[in-house]
C-alpha cells in the first residue's frame, strides 16, 4: 500500500506575525518556518498505517517554495520512506488540488493523508477539493482511523458539532487530519541521519500541465484590531448587564 | 563566511527542543527535589538517540559532527541541567575515550550498548586530593601476570553508580618515568569487578538529578588488555578528552543562559506592578537585552569552537574560551533571571531557582574558571 502526505511549509505558530505595510500579505524575512501542526500529525497517522501493517510506502508531498524542502526532511526524518516537491509560486488551493490530482494519478496512492486545514491561512479546501477532483470518497477532521479486516476499506470517526460522528467507506480515499487523531512523533536522531540518504524528487508545476491561474486574489491582510483593556465590574448584576449588552454573549 | 546551519541541523533543533519541552521540563522540577536519576527519561533519551551522536554507525553511533551534538546538549540544558550533565557527560567523558583511543575489539565491546543508552560509562579522573592538579593521582595500577591490580579512589565521577552504570575509565599510576615523574595510563574497570565499589553522592546543590559517585578500588583485578591505547598516555587522553568535553559543558552554560533568558522574556512581559509589565521599565528591557547580547556572543564563540573541531583544525584554546564564556554567561544570566522574577524566582515552583543552583557547576565542572584561564593564557604565551 503507497499513502501520500502532504506537507505544508507554514510560520511557526509561536511566531510574532506582522502585515506588510502594502496590506497585501505578512513580512515574510526572519520568520520561522515549520511543517503545518496538522500536516504533523497527517504524516504520524500514515507511519503508525506502516508500522502496524509493514508493506506500506509513505510518501510526503508539498507544493511552494523550494525552501519547503527543509519541511520535506522534517517528514522524511520522522520516517517518511520519500518525497516529492512540486515547486511553485503562491499557488492558490484550487491550484494546490489540482497539481495533487496528478501526483494522484501518477502514484496511485490508496490513501491520501491531508491536514485538516493549514495554520497559515487556513482556508480548509484542499483536502475536499480534491476528493472532488478525483471523484474519490472523504472523511474530513478526523479523530480515529481503523482498517477493515480486508484492508480494502477503513471506518473513520469525524469531530462533529455536538458529537462523534463515525463513517465507513471503501478505499481509495481521502482523509484530512483533527488535532485528536493523534500525538506526533519528534524526528530521532537516527532518524535526522538516514533522511539524509532518503529521495527527494523535485518536480515544476508548470511541468505538470495544469491551469495554475488563481482563482482567489486577497484583496487586503490586516492584522486584528488591538485587545483593549479589560475592566473591573463592581457586582454580578453589571456584569451579566456587559455580558448581555456589550459582549453579548449570553 | 557562512552561518546557515545545515536543514539536519535545524531539524534537529527543533526536534531536541520539541523532546525536550515534552519530555524532561514536566519532570525536572520534581526530580531535583528528589534527588533521583530518572531511568525513564534515559530510556526516552536513548530512545531519541542522544547518545553516541558523534560516533561512527559502525559502533551504533548517529555520525554526526561536533556541532550537531552541540546543538543538542544546549537544546536539553535549555529547559534542564541534570539531563543535559548525564547526556554530555557520557557523550564527551564516557564514550569518548573509548571511541578515541579504544582498541577496534574494546570499541566493538563497549560502545553499541553506550550508544543504544542501555549502560552508562564513567570518567574517572578527578580524586579527593588531586582536583585541578589532575596529574597528581594516586591510584595506581601494577601489572601481575595478565591482570592490572587496581588501587586507590575517586571522587566526583558522574554516570558511575546507576543501575546501568557498566564501568569507568580508570586514570592510574603505572609506573615511573626516568625522570621521577609518573607514568600515567588509562584503564577499563567493568562494574562487577570484585573490590570494585561505586556510591552515589548524595546533598548536591545542584544536577540534582545527575548521578554523581565516588568510586573506591581495592585488589580490583582487571584483564591487561583493558588499557585504553598506550601506556603512559592516560594524562594526555583525558585532556585531549577534556577539550571536546568543554565544548559539552559551554553549550550546557549556553543552553542553560538561553533558558533563562526565555524564562525571563516572559515572565517580564506578563508581570504587571506599577500598571505595566515590568519589561516596560528600562532597566529590565536592558537587562534582557544585555543578557540577549552575551547569548548571542556566546553562542558564535562556542560554535566557532566546534567547526573548528569539524574542521579538523586545532579549537584547544577556543574550547576553554567557549567554556569559560559560556558558564559565566549562564551565571549573569541566571542571576538577572532570578533577579526579575522577584521573590518568586526564590521559590521552587520556578524554574529560574532550579537554573540559578545548576549553574554554579559550570564554572567549576572538567576545569575551574580559573584553570580555563591557565589554558587560555598558555595559548597565548602568557604563561
Ligand atoms: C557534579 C560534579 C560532577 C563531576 N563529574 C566528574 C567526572 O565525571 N569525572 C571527573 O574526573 N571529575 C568530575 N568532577 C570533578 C571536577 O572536575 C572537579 O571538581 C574540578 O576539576 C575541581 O577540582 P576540585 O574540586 O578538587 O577543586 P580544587 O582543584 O581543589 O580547586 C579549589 C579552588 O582552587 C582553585 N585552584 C586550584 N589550582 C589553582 C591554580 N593553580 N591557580 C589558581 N587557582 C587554582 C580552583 O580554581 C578552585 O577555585 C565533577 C564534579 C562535580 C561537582
Amino acid at each position: 500500500m503507497k499513502i501520500l502526505v502532504t506537507v505544508k511549509r507554514v510560520p511557526d505558530p509561536e511566531s510574532s506575525i506582522k502585515v506588510n505595510p502594502e496590506g497585501t500579505g505578512i513580512v515574510e524575512s526572519g520568520l520561522k518556518w515549520v511543517v503545518n501542526p496538522f500536516d504533523e500529525i497527517a504524516i504520524e497517522e500514515a507511519l503508525r498505517i506502516k508500522e502496524a501493517q509493514g508493506d506500506v510506502e509513505v510518501v510526503v508531498v508539498s507544493v511552494g517554495v523550494s525552501e519547503s524542502q527543509e519541511q520535506l526532511r522534517t517528514g522524511l526524518a520522522m520516517g517518511a520512506d520519500r518525497a516529492i516537491l512540486v515547486k511553485a509560486d503562491r499557488p492558490d488551493t484550487a491550484a494546490v488540488a489540482k497539481i495533487l490530482v496528478k501526483l494522484v494519478e501518477k502514484e496511485q496512492p490508496t490513501l491520501v493523508i491531508l491536514g485538516k486545514q493549514a495554520i497559515d491561512d487556513d482556508s480548509n479546501e484542499v483536502g475536499q477539493m480534491l476528493a472532488h477532483l478525483l471523484g474519490w470518497p472523504q472523511a474530513t477532521f478526523i479523530s480515529k482511523l481503523t482498517f477493515a479486516g480486508d484492508k480494502a476499506s477503513v471506518e473513520c470517526i469525524r469531530e462533529v458539532d455536538g458529537g462523534m460522528e463515525t463513517i465507513a467507506f471503501a478505499l481509495p480515499a481521502i482523509i484530512t487530519a483533527d488535532l485528536r487523531l493523534n500525538e506526533p512523533r519528534y524526528a530521532s536522531l537516527p532518524g535526522i541521519m538516514k533522511a539524509r540518504k532518503k529521495p527527494m524528487e523535485e518536480i515544476d508545476a508548470a511541468s505538470l500541465g495544469v491551469d495554475l491561474t488563481p482563482r482567489v486574489r486577497i484583496k487586503k491582510m490586516a492584522p486584528p484590531p488591538a485587545r483593549t483593556a479589560g475592566r473591573k465590574v463592581e457586582s454580578v448584576d453589571e456584569l451579566i448587564n456587559a455580558l448581555q449588552t456589550e459582549a453579548k454573549v449570553m | 563566511m557562512d552561518f546557515n546551519l545545515s536543514i539536519e541541523q535545524q531539524i534537529l533543533r527543533e526536534s531536541v527542543r520539541g523532546f525536550a519541552e515534552n519530555e524532561i521540563k514536566p519532570v525536572a522540577a520534581d526530580l531535583d527535589k528528589n534527588e533521583e536519576f530518572s531511568y525513564d527519561t534515559m530510556r526516552k533519551m536513548a530512545t531519541f538517540g542522544l547518545f553516541g551522536m558523534f560516533v561512527s554507525e559502525k559502533y551504533g553511533g548517529q555520525a554526526m559532527d561536533y556541532l550537531s551534538y552541540i546543538i543538542a546538549t544546549e537544546e536539553i540544558a535549555r529547559v534542564d541541567g541534570s539531563h543535559a550533565a548525564t547526556v554530555a557527560a557520557e557523550n564527551s567523558l564516557g564514550i569518548g575515550p573509548i571511541y578515541y583511543f579504544g582498541s577496534e575489539e574494546q570499541k566493538h565491546k563497549f560502545l553499541p550498548s553506550l550508544c543504544r543508552g542501555d549502560a552508562l560509562w564513567g570518567f574517572g579522573l578527578t580524586e579527593p586530593n588531586a582536583g585541578s592538579d589532575a596529574g597528581s593521582a594516586r591510584t595506581h595500577a601494577v601489572l601481575d601476570g595478565d591482570e592490572w591490580v587496581i588501587n586507590g579512589g575517586k571522587i566526583f565521577i558522574t554516570n558511575a553508580s546507576t543501575d546501568i552504570s557498566a564501568g569507568v575509565t580508570v586514570l592510574c599510576r603505572t609506573g615511573t618515568l626516568a625522570d621521577g615523574r609518573p607514568e600515567l595510563s588509562c584503564i577499563l574497570l567493568e562494574t562487577g569487578t570484585i573490590g570494585y565499589t561505586s556510591n552515589v553522592m548524595h546533598d548536591k546543590m545542584m544536577w540534582r538529578g545527575s548521578n554523581t559517585s565516588e568510586l573506591v578500588f581495592e585488589d580490583c583485578r582487571v584483564p591487561k588488555a583493558n588499557l585504553l591505547g598506550v601506556r603512559g598516555q592516560g594524562f594526555q587522553q583525558m585532556m585531549q578528552t577534556l577539550d571536546g568535553g568543554r565544548l559539552s559543558i559551554a553549550a550546557m552554560g549556553l543552553g542553560g543562559a538561553q533558558g533563562c533568558f526565555d524564562l525571563a522574556l516572559g515572565y517580564s512581559k506578563q508581570r504587571e506592578q506599577f500598571g505595566r509589565p515590568i519589561a516596560q521599565f528600562q532597566v529590565n528591557a536592558f537587562k534582557l537585552a544585555d543578557m540577549a547580547l552575551e547569548i548571542e556572543c556566546a553562542r558564535l564563540l562556542l560554535y566557532k569552537a566546534c567547526w573548528l573541531r569539524d574542521n579538523k583544525m586545532p579549537f584547544s584554546k577556543q574550547a576553554a574560551m567557549a567554556k569559560l564564556n559560556c558558564s559565566e554567561v549562564m551565571y549573569r544570566c541566571a542571576n538577572h533571571a532570578v533577579q526579575l522574577h522577584g521573590g518568586y524566582g526564590l521559590m521552587k515552583d520556578y524554574d529560574v531557582e532550579r537554573f540559578y543552583r545548576d549553574q554554579k557547576l559550570l564554572e567549576i565542572g572538567e576545569g575551574t574558571s580559573e584553570v580555563q584561564r591557565m589554558v587560555i593564557a598558555r595559548h597565548i604565551g602568557a604563561l
